[in-house]
């Protein structure tokens, strides 16, 4: 194992850590601002490459694909926010039934409309090369999976940090009864909340697409590992949900490469183990 | 006491029509059956969590998992458990699911509500990703195929109908044991716990302790459940240990109503039978069944059986004069 | 006073000593120390907010302490779970009805008697043939003249009848010291007369540490009263030393 081995291999950690985050950072938000084990992040997830397949079928244009399937699923969480999760109130057992509920709902909906086939989305040629760094050939894909995490992790830090209603999402994840206290709309910040992400989710189905495929199942796989990095980064983290997805990315790669047999143990017994202690998370709040 | 009684005998009659009619109804019947009756088990293990000590676990099939595995990897790599030694197999599945637990609930314990449910959710997958990656071990995602079933004085489980008895005869133990629990000391200190945890803990109870002991005994009829499982399905693969089955049991308990043991019976058999029965008529049952449980969740939280409650208490409420909490100066 | 019954050769049944607790920067208990011998009957009264509840939170071992020892039969306790505290014989009431609510009344009262028998963790035997159970359930019931209700569920019981209750559970494990909180909240006056009537005919062995507003109860049942205020301990005496004091009503009315 040469020094190339351990550059691709963290490589392609940190960009896979790219598209865990923006799947997990949606996921620690709904938890940190609603304390909803959300079940139906991973058929966001799914849903988001589906569409996004649908649109580059009939236009054509993987570029309009991103923002079109990301707003349609964020809509799709919308509503089922607003419509059927708002009626529960705070009620953990039923909130997780609910949003499986629709999950094997969603899962049946995605096999009629687009069949059981594994499906690739195809990035255009111009990203599909690799580009020489220092003698190692990267995949110019993965670079650009790392640049619009990065993107929307800096997005989401400044609408977090510097807006009023970055201040208002953080005052729920803190305190949700004190926030209603002072007059924060909870119920309107729960509801972006939960559209916020779905879309991220989504987009991070489009974008996995070309890497991971879009095929049913996708959906329940994607959820445990959604869960583990907002675990082991915290819960209502944003940072944390960056530094998880790093570890989740980086763990999930190496212990692949270097411990096959046990590669999903070591990623969830630490979860398990970091629950037990510090249930909120290693950088969460409570 | 009265309707005690009365839910006692209906039980008791439920049981009786399963064991004459479906031995007379075709193989595909009794196949179902048998398969519904061994995953019940689970549910019903899940029920003592859920509906009696109030604890929602997301990695249930764990146990089951434990359980199956065990007594495949015995039969098909150490030839054990195809004789007398079946009921050896019946017995360790029983100790590792309790041991498995017993593990787990030190980690799991402490934590409630949702960190309870994202532990159980994270430990399940541990057992998941070890039945999907050790291939030497378990055959990896291709599973193992069970080649036999056991054949003991003169009793051969090859043949569906003998198996059905046996199957149904080890439910019937199964929740008779888990009845006596859950209306012993033991278990109607689990229903306090559910109730008021604080309370308890002021009255001398050492809640921690008594829900770590559910929790070990749920392990135990989890892996009780697996090996009936692995011999019933003929395969054991790492879909028995992935989320959705934890997800599966804990929809069909509160489908059937939690806290009631033979409500999760009732919504394995409505599942189980709706995914097997009319998946086989229309195409779109999963809707069906999409539709039943969010409907459920949000319009029959108490589940079926707890719809005789519901009736009740929506007729009591006209014309009985519900006292209510009147703080007075 | 707590300290007149006091003789060398008794041990004291409850005693706290500097007991103080911090909720970050607010400082809800401060230096709390007295002491309860058997049969005592103190009363602690305060306006809201002064530290009464989670006073009792410490006591029962709810809260920990931030500082301070609290001895149950000369035993220093401080750090115990509730459960063994309980164990000890001290059993505690809450001022918000902390019942089983899906329960019957009966079911209630037998989780409460069962709470300190080794027989809680037999799984092999139904609860209905623990025959002595169930007859000192009856018993405690009948006492309380309840025992026509006790087939109902919790929830459905009035307010009054719920805070009768929680009596019951308190005295279902035959303690030592009783810690009565708020016991006559959102009573009514005949309710509450009807209530310390109960309380006054308890065993005389029996300790009673009580929290309350109404100051009819805490006149007819104590011996000794405590007045707290933001959480420490303002002045301490009989009933009449207490309802002279000025520095007592000054607190009331809002000029201390």
């Amino acid at each position: 194992m040469n020094l190339n081995f351990w550059v691709i291999q963290t490589f392609n950690g940190i960009s896979y850590g790219a598209l865990l985050f923006l799947v997990g950072s949606g996921l620690s938000l709904i938890f940190g601002v609603m304390r909803i084990v959300n079940l139906s992040h991973g058929s966001y997830f799914m849903l988001g490459g589906y569409v996004a397949l649908t649109v580059i079928w009939t236009t054509g244009s993987w570029l309009l694909a991103i923002p079109v399937a990301a707003i349609a699923i964020a809509l799709l969480g919308l509503a089922m926010e607003r419509i059927f999760l708002r009626q529960l109130g705070f009620d953990p057992l039923r909130q997780v039934l609910l949003t499986v509920g629709f999950a094997f709902l969603f899962q049946q909906a995605a096999l009629d409309l687009w069949t059981g086939n594994n499906f690739d989305i195809n990035p255009p040629a111009a990203l599909s090369q690799s580009i020489p760094v220092g003698g190692i050939f990267l995949p110019l894909y993965r670079v650009f999976m790392i640049a619009i995490a990065l993107a929307i992790g800096v997005a989401l830090w400044l609408v977090m940090e510097k807006t009023r209603i970055g201040a208002q999402v953080r005052a729920t994840v803190d305190d949700a009864q004190m926030a209603r206290g002072v007059g924060i709309d909870t119920s309107r910040i729960s509801m972006m909340i939960f559209s916020l992400g779905a879309f991220l989710a989504a987009l991070g189905g489009v974008i996995g697409g070309a890497f991971l495929g879009i095929y049913p199942g996708l959906d329940f796989e994607m959820l445990p590992i959604a869960f583990a990095v907002v675990i082991i980064g915290g819960m209502g983290s944003l940072g944390g949900a960056a530094i998880g997805a790093l570890i989740v990315g980086l763990a999930d790669n190496f212990g692949k490469a270097l411990f096959p047999e046990i590669s999903y143990f070591t990623l969830y017994a630490p979860m398990a183990l970091i629950l037990a202690v510090k249930p909120t998370g290693l950088f969460g709040r409570e | 006491m009265q309707s005690h009684s009365w839910k006692i005998l209906m039980v008791i009659a439920a049981l009786a029509a399963v064991l004459i009619i479906v031995p007379h109804t075709g193989s595909f019947v009794i196949l179902l059956v048998t398969r519904a009756l061994a995953f019940s088990i689970l549910v019903m293990s899940l029920d003592i969590l859920l509906g009696y000590t109030g604890l929602a676990s997301l990695g249930q099939a764990a146990y089951l998992g434990i359980g199956a595995y065990t007594t495949a990897i015995l039969a098909t790599k150490y030839n054990v458990g195809l004789g007398w030694d079946f009921w050896l197999v019946i017995l360790l599945g029983i100790l590792f699911g309790a041991a498995l637990a017993a593990v787990f609930g030190l980690l799991a314990i402490r934590a409630s509500g949702v960190y309870f449910l994202m532990i159980t959710l994270a430990l399940g997958q541990c057992v998941w990703g070890l039945a999907y990656r050790w291939n030497s071990l378990t055959g990896g995602d291709n599973g193992i195929n069970m080649r036999q079933r056991p054949k003991f004085g003169g009793i051969d489980l090859a043949n569906e109908m003998t198996f059905f008895f046996l199957v149904f005869g080890i439910f019937c133990v199964a929740l008779l044991l888990m009845y006596t629990l859950v209306r012993s000391p033991f278990g109607r200190s689990l229903a306090g716990i559910r109730e008021r945890e604080l309370r308890m803990q002021i009255l001398g109870y050492n809640t921690w302790l008594h829900k770590y002991i559910a929790f070990i005994i749920a392990g135990a009829f989890g892996g009780l459940s697996g090996v009936l499982w692995a011999h019933t399905a003929g395969i054991v693969s790492p879909v028995n240990v992935e989320l959705t089955t934890s997800v599966d049991a804990l929809l069909m308990a509160v489908l059937g109503g939690s806290g009631t043991l033979v409500g999760g019976v009732i919504g394995t058999f409505i599942v189980f039978g709706l995914r097997e029965f009319l998946s086989t008529l229309v195409p779109w049952w999963q809707y069906v069944l999409g539709v039943v449980y969010v409907a459920t969740i949000l319009y029959l939280p108490t589940g079926l059986m707890g719809i005789p409650e519901r009736l009740r208490q929506q007729r009591a409420g006209g014309d009985r004069v519900v006292k209510k909490l009147a703080p007075v100066t | 006073m707590g300290e007149d019954t006091a003789t060398s050769s008794q041990t004291p049944v409850l005693e706290l000593k500097g007991l103080s607790k911090s909720f970050g920067g607010l400082h809800a208990v401060r230096g709390v120390t007295f002491r309860i011998m058997p049969g005592d009957r103190k009363a602690i009264i305060g306006p809201n907010g002064a530290g009464k509840t989670t006073l009792f939170n410490l006591i029962t071992g709810i809260f920990p302490a931030s500082s301070g020892e609290v001895l149950l039969f000369g035993r220093n306790v401080t750090g115990w779970a509730s459960h063994r505290r309980t164990a000890m014989g001290m059993a505690r009431t809450f001022q918000v009805t902390h019942l089983f609510p899906r329960l019957t009344v009966l079911d209630n009262v037998l989780l409460a008697i069962k709470g300190l028998r080794p027989s809680k963790f037999v799984m092999w035997r139904f609860m209905s043939s623990y025959r002595d159970v169930y007859d000192k359930a009856h018993d405690l019931l009948e006492q309380a003249s309840f025992l026509d209700r006790k087939d109902t569920e919790v929830r459905y019981l009035s307010h009054g009848e719920q805070r009768q209750l929680e009596i019951v559970l308190g005295l279902a494990s035959d303690p030592k010291i009783l810690l009565l909180d708020e016991p006559a909240a959102g009573l009514s006056s005949g309710e509450s007369v009807e209530m310390t009537k109960f309380l006054t005919k308890l065993d005389p062995k029996l300790a009673i540490l009580l929290i309350e507003h109404d100051m009819d109860v805490v006149f007819d049942l104590a011996h000794s009263i405590s007045v707290l205020h933001f959480g420490e301990v303002l002045e301490t005496g009989a009933p009449e030393q207490i309802k002279n004091s000025q520095k007592v009503q000054e607190i009331y009315l809002g000029t201390g």
